[in-house]
């Protein structure tokens, strides 16, 4: 994946960090240790801690004991191996790169609950999509929150790339609408459309999203190509509840999860992955634009499990 | 999606009653259910387990397993622990202590310097421009700093709110605002000028006979030593008399170690947990406390100026059981009705002698109550199936029509609606003879139900309420379970959040 090559040693850096918070703990419950009830105990525990949720962590546990008394694993070691392999039984072989318009402008359209880290995120994506030499746009279509319009003009500006914005307090669908002109009529590869923070549970906001979506694919009947969910690392149980219900709303095509870079782990992910399918496609390691990784489900059960 | 206590118990509730009295096992039992609804509230790991402890060395005394309703008993005690720990006032202690506590300790002469702080995103700019709105309603001179000089337009952002503080409330002195853009920088690139900031801030707050200065920080991360060092400065250049931490509810098992970092580095005094208008189940609240040992000042509710709450340790510990918001929905209940009439029709439906104008009575106050929905709400997991139940009003007036049309005799015996005065009944209201059938199935469903309830507790009959869904139509008066929540009908009045602060002003 040619994408986020540049950035790529920075953003290991980010990732040892978390990776080895979390590897010292699992490492020293299991390796080296005969398995054992106590020790199946201990790390469903870890999990727990992680945010994977109390049912996906014992039906986790449980068939790794299964295996056990199958006499098919006998130590920590192979625990951990198992465990591996049946993280990555829940990310199968799936597209996670971006997906791109056949022609004309890919339309990227990004949401999530207040705070979550949407509008860095997109200076993030679209910093990456630049250094492949992507024409690239941003719309401005919160209009609600204090300076957010002027949050991501400065990003446009850092990052060199064009942005449409509309009135503070004007209708988001109608700049989503006049982002997507602009960026047909001048010839954009990549229009990265910024939405307010809104909670799931707020009907009048949800229901604002998907008319922004119906909005652009007015203008364009296959878009938008990625429908984005960010979703704070950090978040607990209730992030299932976000996802199933901007899923609702507006099809959310992947996750990108921000904030690894702190000691949350963001287990969460695997219990969404399970319940709604959807896949994470990014995570944010840092507040630069640089702070990104493409989401490699290897690579992140390994942060998770292995040294 | 979640199971939660509630349904635990009524499970446990369940198994247990017939037997009179329980057995350890029984406890043991109910407390793994206890643990599973915690964490899947959010509560940490270990703090759960640490709860837990507690709270099953006194339900292995004598008050559970002598007590004749057990299942209630369990519940009790474990809202009354949680209680507890959100307020720092232990069970059977007057919570006058904890009462007393302001939101903001003023020190004079001021300004009383307050600082905010927490990870990113939380909602410390936003919530610092919210207590500027409600120090300045109290008649407050406010400044606020905005030392945030690394996230783009944080600096705008809090100007903005600034503002809006003083176009949308009259009341009090106008908010100042101090900033020193030619500091801001880049994400690492501004590391320390925030000290200098809030510095020249409370010099100038001071120079301008401010009451209450408030620093806005950057968002930062609790293991980010340079930027937690540039806290720790800014905390022994300006001496905060007051350091809030500001936390997101829906945070997971993280709460406690960023907790903990930012309690460890700077002299915490208290927090503000965020988005709570959320559905989170907000067990990080329970988490925070119990590692920071710092109360829990506000609530942030919304995204707007005024969306700031006191704390209500009862009703947040409701909320991480699964009970949902219970003292606000009764308090909304009894604005409604009186306990008499809930009573009445409570006793009708327990023996079975609820009429189709009950039925038609309780649908035209369920017309009145369409606020009780988004009550309702407040209730996780059952709450919101409840919430979701549509209440149409074309569908109560065909109702109300069908109803009409019955002869006053039907209405009281609907065993007496045979095929061909269903025929006539829907004639004469202009309906099919399957929405007639359909309401005398409905009818029937609640009286059922009524009888049923009767002996429940109250989360059971809530937990009924959901059981019916739809198939009851919009026939059911929430009030009529109010009426039979015994014990909670009569909340205490508790002082609001203004009468509260003017109390306060006239004790100083
Ligand atoms: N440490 C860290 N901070 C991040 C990351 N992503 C975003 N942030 C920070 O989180 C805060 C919120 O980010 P925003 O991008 O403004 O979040 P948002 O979702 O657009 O917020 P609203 O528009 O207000 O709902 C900012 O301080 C960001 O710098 C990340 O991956 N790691
Ligand atoms: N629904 C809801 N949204 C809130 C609440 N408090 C803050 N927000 C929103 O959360 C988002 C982040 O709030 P900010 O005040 O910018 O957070 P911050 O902690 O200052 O962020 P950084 O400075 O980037 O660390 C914004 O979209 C706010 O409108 C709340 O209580 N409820
Ligand atoms: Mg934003
Ligand atoms: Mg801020």
């Amino acid at each position: 994946m040619g994408l986020f090559k540049s950035a790529f040693n920075k953003i290991k850096q980010g990732l040892d960090k978390t990776r080895s918070v979390f590897v010292n703990e699992v490492r020293t419950i299991l390796s080296g240790k005969p398995l054992s009830k106590e020790l199946l105990k201990q790390l469903e525990a870890r999990m727990i801690q992680s945010d994977f949720g109390v049912k996906t962590s014992r039906e986790l546990v449980a068939d790794i004991e299964a295996a056990w008394e199958r006499d098919e694993i006998s130590t920590g070691d192979h625990a951990l191996a198992f465990l591996k392999d049946q993280l990555n039984a829940y990310w199968p072989a799936e597209d996670r790169s971006l997906h791109f318009a056949d022609s004309g402008p890919t339309i990227i359209l990004v949401a999530g609950i207040n705070g979550a880290g949407k509008t860095t995120s997109i200076a993030k994506i679209a910093k990456s999509l630049r250094d492949q030499n992507k024409k690239v746009m941003l719309a401005a279509c919160d209009t609600f929150r204090a300076a957010a319009v002027q949050q991501l003009e400065i990003w446009s500006e850092r990052l060199g790339v064009e942005v449409i914005k509309g009135q503070q307090g004007g209708d988001p669908a109608a700049v989503a609408f006049d982002a997507c002109e602009a960026a047909l009529s001048r010839g954009v590869d990549v229009l990265l459309i910024d939405t307010a923070g809104r909670l799931h549970t707020q009907k009048h906001l949800m229901d604002q999203l998907s008319k922004i979506k119906r909005v652009i694919q007015k203008k364009f009947p296959e878009a938008p190509h990625e429908v984005i969910l960010v979703l704070d690392a950090t978040t607990g149980q209730n992030a299932v509840n976000q996802a199933s219900v901007f899923a609702q709303s507006i099809d959310v095509s992947g996750i990108f999860l921000a904030k690894l870079d702190g000691t949350a782990r963001g287990g969460i992910v695997v219990a969404i992955r399970e319940v709604l399918g959807i896949p994470v496609k990014f995570i944010g390691v840092g507040e630069t634009p640089d702070d990104v990784e493409p989401f490699v489900p290897d690579k992140f059960v390994e942060a998770m499990f292995s040294a | 999606m979640f199971g939660n206590l509630t349904d635990q118990f009524s499970n446990a509730l369940k198994k247990l009653s017939g037997k009179g009295k329980i057995s350890e096992s029984n406890v043991r039992e109910a407390m793994d259910d206890v643990r599973t609804a915690l964490l899947e509230a959010d509560v940490h790991y270990e703090v759960v387990e640490q709860f837990c402890e507690n709270i099953q060395q006194k339900a292995l005394g004598e008050e559970v397993l002598a007590s004749l309703k057990p299942g209630q008993q369990m519940i009790k005690i474990v809202h009354d622990e949680l209680v507890a720990t959100m307020s720092g006032v232990p069970v059977g202690q007057e919570a006058d202590e904890f009462e007393a506590q302001p939101g903001i300790m003023f020190v004079s002469p001021g300004p009383t310097v307050v600082m905010m702080s927490g990870l990113q995103g939380s909602g410390k700019t936003t919530t610092t421009g919210k207590l500027a709105a409600v120090l300045k309603k109290q008649g407050k001179k406010v400044m606020v700093a905005a030392a945030d000089l690394q996230r783009p337009a944080a600096v705008h952002q809090l100007e903005v709110l600034a503002n809006q503080v003083n176009e949308e409330f009259d009341k009090g002195p106008d908010v100042l605002f101090h900033a020193e853009l030619d500091k801001v920088a880049e994400y690492g690139k501004a590391v320390g000028a925030a000290v200098t900031v809030c510095r020249n801030a409370v010099a100038k707050a001071r120079q301008e006979k401010c009451d209450v200065v408030i620093l806005d920080t950057a968002g930062r991360l609790h293991v980010n030593d340079e930027l937690m060092g540039e806290l720790r400065q800014v905390q022994s250049a300006v001496q905060p008399h007051q350091i809030l931490l500001v936390i997101d509810a829906m945070t997971g098992q993280d709460a406690v170690n960023s907790a903990k970092a930012f309690n460890s580095q700077l002299e915490l005094d208290g927090v503000i947990l965020t988005k709570f208008d959320s559905d989170t189940r907000g067990g990080a609240a329970l988490s925070v406390r119990q590692i920071t040992g710092k109360p829990i000042k506000y609530l942030g509710v919304g995204e707007h100026l005024d969306a700031l709450e006191e704390f209500h340790p009862e009703r947040i510990s409701s909320r991480i059981l699964g009970m949902g918001d219970v003292v606000s929905l009764v308090e909304k209940a009894q604005q409604q009705v009186s306990e008499e009439e809930a009573l009445e029709l409570q006793e009708k439906m327990a023996k079975g002698k609820m009429t189709m104008d009950d039925f038609l009575n309780q649908l035209n106050m369920m017309r009145k109550m369409g606020s009780m929905k988004s009550l309702l709400g407040m209730l996780p997991g059952i709450g919101n199936q409840i919430a979701q139940m549509d209440i149409d009003d074309k569908e109560i007036n065909r109702t109300e029509a069908i109803i009409k049309s019955m002869t006053k005799k039907e209405r009281t015996d609907v065993d007496l609606l045979d095929n061909s005065r269903r025929r006539r009944i829907s004639q004469g209201s202009g309906t099919k003879p399957a929405d007639v059938a359909q309401l005398v199935k409905g009818f029937d469903m609640v009286s059922q139900m009524g009888k049923q309830m009767s002996g429940m507790g109250m989360l059971s009959k809530l937990k009924a309420m959901s059981g019916m869904g739809n198939a009851m139509g919009a026939g059911m008066d929430p009030r009529a379970m109010m009426g039979g929540m015994g014990g909670m009908g009569k909340a205490p009045k508790k002082p609001s959040f203004k009468q509260k602060f003017k109390q306060r002003k006239k004790r100083r």
